[in-house]
């Protein structure tokens, strides 16, 4: 008898459940939603039972037998498409000890740096190999994906070149998907592209007036050729270099720091991270000195603890938007962390002679293939190359590529006349003997001579400046070494794995195991996201099934999942706005109006769309000034685009007015945007759509269990009504541009998304669809509804439990929360002097993961327990944070010393317990063991408490020497 | 140490000592603990002209960014570069070592009192 999923998933059971509503007063979890949630916005009024789209929930075996069978679906031939794109071995010691290990992969992104030490460690593994390959000084940890990277390369060109333009040169010889996205992101800042065939002979009037240009390189056709003359001549006009380069090429060619590069961005896919059929993969970007503080995305410092030993934290965040909204240096907030964590290690494991063979190997493959090519006089047109080669067949391209396919190779065609194939690490000379053979070059026992080698690195361009000279880089040959390098670091982080992370606006719940089976099957890992669409049949089908569920939870018409992150979401939704304006000969209206309890990317996106922020108010509950609001309306009457609302609030209250809000909007002409981070209060009781959202983002790291992978990956669709949907990100190399469309009466319809696009891949990051596809699947709609509720009732059984510790900040109707609650911990620092920060660190002692701190609302912590969560471990917590305020309680009665207690100290490691005499007025015990059950499950911080303002003072990106840590 | 009821001050929390033609301008106590530990500071060239009101530098902390505004219109003619080598002066000595620029002015604009700025702060 096979359980069903949604028990599974769910932590609290009937018994649990019915104890918790007796302690809230409710009969049952339908009547305390009912309580919670206006009912003006409750779906039972817009559908009938029974309406859902969803099939019926299918057991674990069943979903994942469907997800075989649509794995089944999809053809895995062997990729020469390149095109920034390339087949890659994932080392299986990292395969099994980080892809597919939840203490890796449920980790949150490492706020808390005393528990994170272990991914912070692999992430300056990442900066280091990162700024190494490229010669420059900092990189950061990780962008989206290349072609995001290029964009926000172009951004910060913007924000320091003193040049004045708004002009940017842009290689014409770049990959295809980079110049799409750079066109649409250009087009809503006003910055004028300028697409230049640049060369070594390039002169400054070629140019003209500009504040920034790039280069790719190798370039877009697979040629190498010497920048610098281009670069020098942009630093002459006062602008900036931004170099997209391969770091598989660079272990052999000059670097871009030392060709006079400003940034370096491209993709770390290649190192060891499947293709996915588009992602996720880690992106990168790495500044020269002076640019640090231009950087966007997150960043890993060095700093030191308490103790003074060196640790790890994330630097410089108040270049981020949630501190300066829409001045922020990007809207991005997430990494792909798990996919740089990869990538750093695939550079460990191999280190700098090891990546350099593979480099030569690629290199000396590519050159056979030209050697045999033209051999059988075929006209290959690269003299100068990595790994790529261009090849002229007058009239011929067609009939190579097919031949190519039949014996299960994907060429890359360019037009009539032109091929473009790609060596990786994997091809074989086997490999490239069919590909001589689709040439006609294989005689009838397929045979082909491959003893010459044609040289393509041209000598100017030799790498002389050292890489990865760090030991990290140079210790871990052996596989035994490496595993225990990967657990060690494991050990130091706390995920879901270990207990709770009741993290605010997060939604840390279960990723379960089922859930994450199809994401490195070889048919989904092993795809190219321009491979044919004969190739990838069950890719699509998978898609277009997941964009029908999600319309149908949501209540709107049409989803793309393309957007990387939740920014992107929000960046796409607001573009769509825009567009729509626009198409209606209303492109005046810019105006994105934005409550002051908005999360700060929100307006970062909005500025990177083209708008103008104006923010509305919040009363003293915490919910948006409807008298604000109007006059904000009325004062932008002409020239309002869009509202931004987010649903539950960023308080974590269903806001009764929100319909109201959503037509005041609608009457003056502008669009609702429906921020998506809380639907996990939402799904199954109520629908954006039907209340009044035009588009919403949907956060599928955290709703839909894609899990956060330590700060990323993550997944944004974005989901609109029918009169957005055409203006949803499309993308020029997409197998299919038709998608899903509810069409009148619930009829399936089609409709092209004719946007630009916000992502590299046409699909985003897909190969972790099958995650939301699997969670949807085996939950149906009766399950979203239960987990729903359950996280409903979670949130205020801990606010209940709570309640006489710390004060509730916000609540809504009947005084209830929806799936999380704000405690406010002001009046105990006001009473006691014991910080946030204090309760944060104290509770690594108990075990746990802090809620988060200071979000929304400065000295506050934020809870949100999931529906995953079972009652013991939602009690452990509480007691936990009761125990917590009677320390402080016992602090302000003067038990112990303000500044020498276990809150102050906390966390404590241990060595700091063990080592030397113990001189604090509380025992050892009280420090690492306050409740006995900890003796036998404890969870040991490696490092005390971190200084944030010493790393930021001294900022280093770096892996540190060795004898730092002596 | 300075005797901050002899200073002017702003409602943007700064203060101005006047000496002549010269505003010397730093952020006050109160603003610098609210910021927190001070990690970076941004401040204008040398030799610029600047306008009462506008924004011409930054306070970063760890955890928030300040707007330095000019409390009057001029030229700067110094700034503070030893704040920029060691930020953590706007903490520790917001009315002394952590001043941050000076600025050769024509008019002085009507600005706070002592007695004025501590009522807006509710000391």
């Amino acid at each position: 008898m096979t359980q069903a999923f949604a028990q599974r998933h769910i932590g609290t059971d009937d018994d649990s459940q019915s104890h918790m509503l007796t302690i809230l007063g409710y009969e049952s979890v339908d009547d305390l939603v009912s309580a919670a949630m206006p009912a003006s916005i409750h779906a039972d009024l817009f559908r009938q039972d029974g309406d859902s789209a969803l099939p019926p929930a299918a057991t674990e075996n069943e979903a994942v037998a469907e997800l075989r069978a649509l794995a089944g679906r999809n053809t895995v031939k062997r990729s020469m498409i390149g095109q920034g794109y390339y087949d890659t071995f994932t080392p299986a010691v990292i395969k099994r000890n980080v892809f597919e290990n939840p203490s890796w992969y449920t980790a949150y992104t490492p706020y808390q740096p005393e528990i994170s030490q272990g991914r912070l460690e692999a992430l300056i593994n990442f900066q280091t190999m990162i700024a190494d390959l490229t010669g420059l000084t900092t990189a950061n940890a990780s962008m989206l994906d290349e072609s995001t990277a290029v964009v926000e390369g172009m951004l910060l060109a913007l924000r320091a070149s003193k040049s004045g333009s708004r002009r940017f040169i842009v290689d014409a010889d770049a990959f295809s998907q980079t110049h799409a996205l750079l066109t649409n992101r250009a087009a809503a800042l006003g910055i004028e592209l300028a697409p230049v065939a640049l060369t070594e002979q390039t002169t400054a009037d070629d140019l003209g007036d500009y504040f920034g240009i790039f280069v790719q390189y190798p370039s877009g056709s697979g040629r190498i050729w010497n920048p610098q003359n281009v670069i020098d001549l942009a630093h002459e006009h006062k602008a900036l270099a931004v170099v997209a380069a391969d770091l598989l090429a660079l272990t052999l060619l000059k670097s871009p720091g030392d060709l006079g590069a400003d940034v370096a961005v491209g993709t770390s896919q290649r190192f060891g991270v499947p293709m996915g059929f588009g992602g996720p993969h880690a992106g990168y970007m790495a500044v020269r000195k002076g640019l640090e503080r231009q950087l966007p995305g997150r960043l890993v410092g060095v700093s030191v603890d308490a103790a003074g030993h060196p640790a790890y934290r994330l630097a410089l965040q108040v270049r981020e938007q949630h501190i300066r909204r829409d001045k922020a240096t990007s809207n991005i907030c997430t990494a792909q962390v798990l996919l740089a964590v990869m990538a750093g290690m695939y550079a460990v494991y191999h280190g700098p002679e090891g990546l350099k063979k593979i480099a030569t190997r690629v290199h000396e493959r590519a050159g056979a293939l030209v050697a045999a090519l033209r051999a059988i006089d075929v006209d290959v047109r690269s003299d100068a190359f990595f790994d790529t080669i261009q090849i002229n067949v007058p009239a011929g391209a067609d009939e190579v590529v097919a031949k190519a396919a039949a014996s299960g190779y994907n060429l890359h065609q360019i037009d009539a006349n032109t091929i473009s194939v790609s060596v990786d690490e994997t091809t074989t000379l086997a490999d490239l003997s069919y590909i001589v053979g689709a040439f006609g070059g294989r005689d009838a026992f397929g045979h082909v001579d491959f003893d010459a080698v044609q040289h393509g690195l041209p000598g100017d361009l030799d790498r002389e400046s050292e890489f990865l000279t760090h030991p990290v880089f140079n210790t871990h040959r052996s596989e035994t070494s490496m595993m225990r390098y990967l657990k060690r670091l494991a050990d130091y982080d706390y995920a879901l794995d270990r207990g709770m992370i009741p993290l605010g606006s997060c939604t840390m719940k279960l990723n379960a195991a089922s859930e994450m089976e199809a994401v490195s099957w070889p048919e989904f890992a092993g795809i190219h996201p321009f491979a044919p669409k004969a190739d990838v049949e069950g890719y699509l089908h998978l898609v277009r099934q997941l964009e029908t569920w999600l319309t149908d939870v949501t209540g709107y018409d049409s989803v793309s999942l393309q957007p990387n992150a939740g920014s992107q979401g929000e960046l796409a939704g607001l573009l769509a706005i825009r567009g729509y304006h626009q198409s209606n000969g209303e492109s005046a209206r810019t105006v994105c109006l934005i409550p002051s309890s908005a999360h700060g990317t929100n307006a970062a996106s909005a500025a990177l769309a083209g708008m103008r922020v104006v923010v509305v108010a919040c009363d003293e509950l915490g919910n948006v000034d409807l008298a604000d609001l109007h006059a904000k309306i009325a004062e932008h009457a002409a020239d309002l685009a869009a509202l931004m609302i987010t649903y539950p609030s960023t308080h974590g209250v269903y806001e009764h007015e929100v319909a109201t809000i959503c037509a005041a909007v609608h009457d003056a002409g502008g669009q609702v945007y429906v921020d998506g981070a809380n639907l996990n209060a939402l799904l199954g009781f109520a629908r954006y759509g039907d209340f009044g959202g035009d588009v919403s983002h949907l956060n599928l790291h955290k709703t839909f269990c894609i899990p956060h992978g330590g700060g990323g990956p993550g997944v944004g669709p974005v989901a609109a009504k029918a009169h957005l949907a055409a203006f949803l990100p499309g993308h020029p190399l997409a197998q299919s541009d038709e998608h899903y469309l509810l069409g009148s009466g619930g009829a399936t319809a089609n409709v092209v998304h004719a946007g630009g696009p916000v992502s590299a891949a046409p699909y985003g990051s897909p190969s972790i669809l099958p995650i939301s596809w699997a969670y949807v699947r085996m939950m149906g709609i009766d399950g979203l509804k239960q987990a729903t509720g359950a996280a409903v009732l979670a949130a205020n059984y801990v606010a209940k439990r709570l309640e006489n510790s710390y004060p509730l900040l916000y609540s809504g109707e009947n005084g209830l929360v929806a799936h999380e609650c704000i405690l406010d911990l002001r009046p105990l620092t006001a009473a006691t002097g014991v910080t946030v920060d204090d309760v944060a660190k104290r509770l690594v002692d108990y075990g746990f993961h802090s809620p988060t701190m200071s979000f929304p609302v400065a000295g506050t912590l934020m809870v949100e327990p999931t529906e995953s969560e079972d009652l013991g471990e939602i009690d452990r917590f509480c007691d936990a944070m009761i125990a917590i305020k009677a320390e402080a309680d016992a602090v302000a009665a003067g038990r112990w010393p303000a500044d020498d207690n276990p809150l102050h100290n906390a966390p404590h490691t241990a060595q700091s317990v063990i080592e030397g005499e113990w001189e604090h007025p509380y025992d050892r015990a009280t420090a690492v063991y306050p409740l006995a059950s900890l003796v036998r499950n404890k969870y040991w911080p490696p490092v005390r408490r971190i200084d944030n303002a010493y790393g930021d003072r001294n900022l280093v990106c770096a892996c540190p020497p060795p004898e730092a840590f002596e | 140490m300075t005797d901050t009821s002899t200073l002017q001050y702003t409602a943007e929390h700064e203060w101005v000592l006047v000496e002549g033609s010269i505003a010397t301008v730093g952020i006050t106590a109160y603003a610098a603990e609210k910021l927190g530990d001070v990690v970076f500071v941004e401040l204008p060239e040398v030799g610029s002209t600047v306008t009462g009101g506008t924004v011409v530098g930054e306070i970063e902390s760890t955890k928030s960014v300040g707007e330095l505004f000019a409390p009057v219109n001029g030229t700067v003619t110094a700034t503070n570069d030893q704040v920029i080598e060691s930020p953590e002066l706007v903490n520790s000595d917001p009315f002394g070592a952590g001043w941050l620029i000076k600025v050769e002015f024509e008019a002085l604009p009507t600005l706070l009192t002592f007695a004025e700025y501590s009522a807006l702060i509710g000391e």
